[in-house]
């Protein structure tokens, strides 16, 4: 078994409720407390096992032409008169996208994070491919957090240990609990299924066939950790049209609308 | 990376320590000895100090120390627990070489003789292990560098071998030319390997935004990194020093730790001005330390990318 998440970058909306559906079932699991630092105050902090993160994806902008770069743009009043603020603004590209994404562990086939622990605390178990820290051996030396690309580890200041995503391994196996609730803490409260678990050995299984049909794609490939978790690119759709802009004048825009509202 | 003092105090302070034990018992086997017997005992102790001293302050780093005595059980996979082991294996090996040593009275017996070559091998084998323990990681290329290792292993033996000279002054009165030389020549092995190494990381290369985010056909920015406090992935992996101050700490590391001792050793030779050797290991020794900051000041985790970074 491979034991893994996909995460759909369509759909996922940044809400944060994964985070903390995590946050809440791991510090009262097997791995809690989950401690925080200055929780309430100015400077609140602690281990969190998920952290989403909001990236803006915009097609990539022509390379400026010779005579034409960026040095020779004039502040053009014509413009901003009749097209507003955005003709100034490049990021505020109609073909851009807010995409967020969700990063827990990707229970990398190649673990580094493994190997270079000296304790032999981080562990990959053969048969669902779970990489874990057995707390009691773990000694704190931060070695598997340097070698962990997708920043999956963090120290718990409180008691010195390394913490990481268990892919809910307390609930998951849960014969007490309905098979429906055998998941981990984030998919069950994702609000839009952004999040699916299953098992990536399994051609048949819903992740797999998520990852042929939407083309999903592991993160930073190139560093050779095979991690299992894999993201499902959005999906390209229409931009929104946009209003046409017209050189109306402000009286008789103004009448157009009146009428519109009487003929109601 | 931030740099963490007590890492940084362990690599350069171990790193003397074992390359004085390296001189040492290379110099008894290969001339039967610069020292008597007693200054021979001396030397060793002060090499093993520095060693101990290096190995307890790595120790401080750690978050929950009382489990470091199981960093010995991965030696199969981890370079820490490889360096772990080396080091503890170290102990009983000098100390049984630097017995038979005082037995023998000063004698290279066959006894002797292999003691000692396997107290150079462990010895050796530690400072490797330091270096491949930052080698090892991927996510940081600055450290993924075949130059790391090696140069780790030359900063111990320079940085021994002027101890080395340094004492023998002090104990005998004339420094050690055969080590000077040794010092010589591998100082500026180390300063043009320093110089590839800072030529192969200048250049932009491995992950991105568009690998770390999968976006490669697209022009991608961080908005929101998730917390509007430190976490402890920023507290850890995002360090920024600045340039400028980077470039002129590198210059300051130059002259410190290559220029000024080279000049320094070359001075006390040609004319004559044994003590510069004491000046010439205090440069040194801040050079080193300010290389070592640098080590990590420079590093660049890829999970920068994650926090408003575009490339490594």
């Amino acid at each position: 078994m491979k034991l893994g998440l996909v995460i759909d970058l369509d759909t996922c909306v940044g809400c944060h409720a994964c985070a903390t559906a995590c946050k809440q079932w791991n510090t009262s699991g097997t791995i809690g407390p989950l401690s925080d630092q200055d929780p309430y105050g100015k400077d609140p902090n602690g281990s969190w096992l998920n952290r989403i993160r909001t990236f803006e994806v915009k097609e990539p902008e022509p390379l400026p032409t010779k005579g034409q770069g960026c040095g020779s743009q004039k502040f053009d009043l014509h413009a901003l008169a009749t097209e507003g603020t955005s003709a100034l603004l490049s990021d505020a590209s109609p073909a851009s996208k807010t995409v967020h994404m969700p990063m827990s562990c990707m229970q990398c086939e190649d673990a580094d994070c493994v190997t270079v622990c000296p304790t032999g605390a981080s562990y990959k178990r053969e048969e669902d491919g779970i990489v874990l820290v057995d707390q009691d051996k773990c000694m704190g030396c931060n070695l598997c957090s340097w070698a962990c690309p997708y920043g999956a580890r963090e120290l718990d200041e409180e008691q010195g240990v390394m913490k990481k995503c268990t892919l809910c391994v307390d609930r998951i196996y849960d014969q007490a609990l309905p098979e429906s609730e055998r998941q981990p803490a984030c998919v069950l409260s994702c609000p839009t299924s952004s999040r699916v678990f299953g098992d990536f050995d399994d051609p048949t299984s819903k992740v797999s066939q998520l990852v042929v049909e939407r083309n999903g794609q592991p993160l930073m490939p190139e560093l050779g950790y095979k991690p299992t978790n894999q993201y499902l690119p959005p999906r390209n759709k229409e931009a929104v049209a946009m209003m046409a802009k017209t050189n109306e004048p402000a009286l008789s825009k103004l009448k157009k609308w009146a009428n519109r509202v009487i003929a109601r | 990376m931030k740099p963490a003092f007590s890492v940084l105090f362990f690599t350069v302070t171990s790193g003397i320590g074992y390359g004085l034990l390296i001189w040492l018992v290379l110099t008894h086997l290969m001339t039967s000895g610069d020292f008597g017997i007693t200054h021979f005992m001396i030397v060793g102790f002060i090499g093993l100090t520095l060693a101990t001293l290096g190995l307890l302050s790595s120790t401080l780093h750690l978050a929950n120390p009382k489990n470091a005595w199981r960093a010995f059980s991965r030696f199969r996979t981890s370079w820490l627990s490889r360096e772990g082991v080396f080091a503890l294996v170290f102990y009983p090996v000098f100390l049984a070489y630097a017995l038979s040593v005082y037995l023998n009275n000063g004698d290279a017996t066959i006894i002797v003789k292999a003691l000692g070559i396997v107290s150079i091998s462990i010895a050796l084998a530690t400072l490797i292990c330091t270096g491949m323990i930052y080698a090892s990681l991927k996510p940081i290329r600055q450290w993924h560098n075949p130059l790391v290792t090696p140069l780790y292993l030359s900063f111990g033996l320079v940085s021994g071998a002027l101890a080395y000279s340094m004492l023998h002054l002090a104990l005998t009165g004339s420094l050690s030319w055969p080590v000077s030389q040794a010092f010589l020549v591998l100082i500026v092995i180390s300063f043009i390997a320093k110089m590839l190494y800072f030529n192969s990381i200048g250049k932009p290369d491995g992950s991105t935004i568009s690998t770390a985010t999968g976006f490669s056909q697209a022009q991608v920015r961080l908005l929101d990194a998730g917390h509007n406090a430190d976490t402890f992935l920023t507290k850890e992996f995002v360090f920024d020093a600045g340039a400028i101050k980077l470039l002129r700490l590198r210059w300051l590391m130059v002259v410190l730790a290559f220029i000024a001792p080279i000049l320094l050793m070359l001075a006390a030779h040609k004319l004559n001005i044994a003590p510069l050797a004491y000046l010439a290991m205090a440069c040194l020794c801040v050079g080193l330390f300010i290389e070592r900051w640098l080590f990590f000041a420079e590093a660049r985790h890829v999970v920068r990318l994650y926090h408003g970074d575009q490339q490594t």
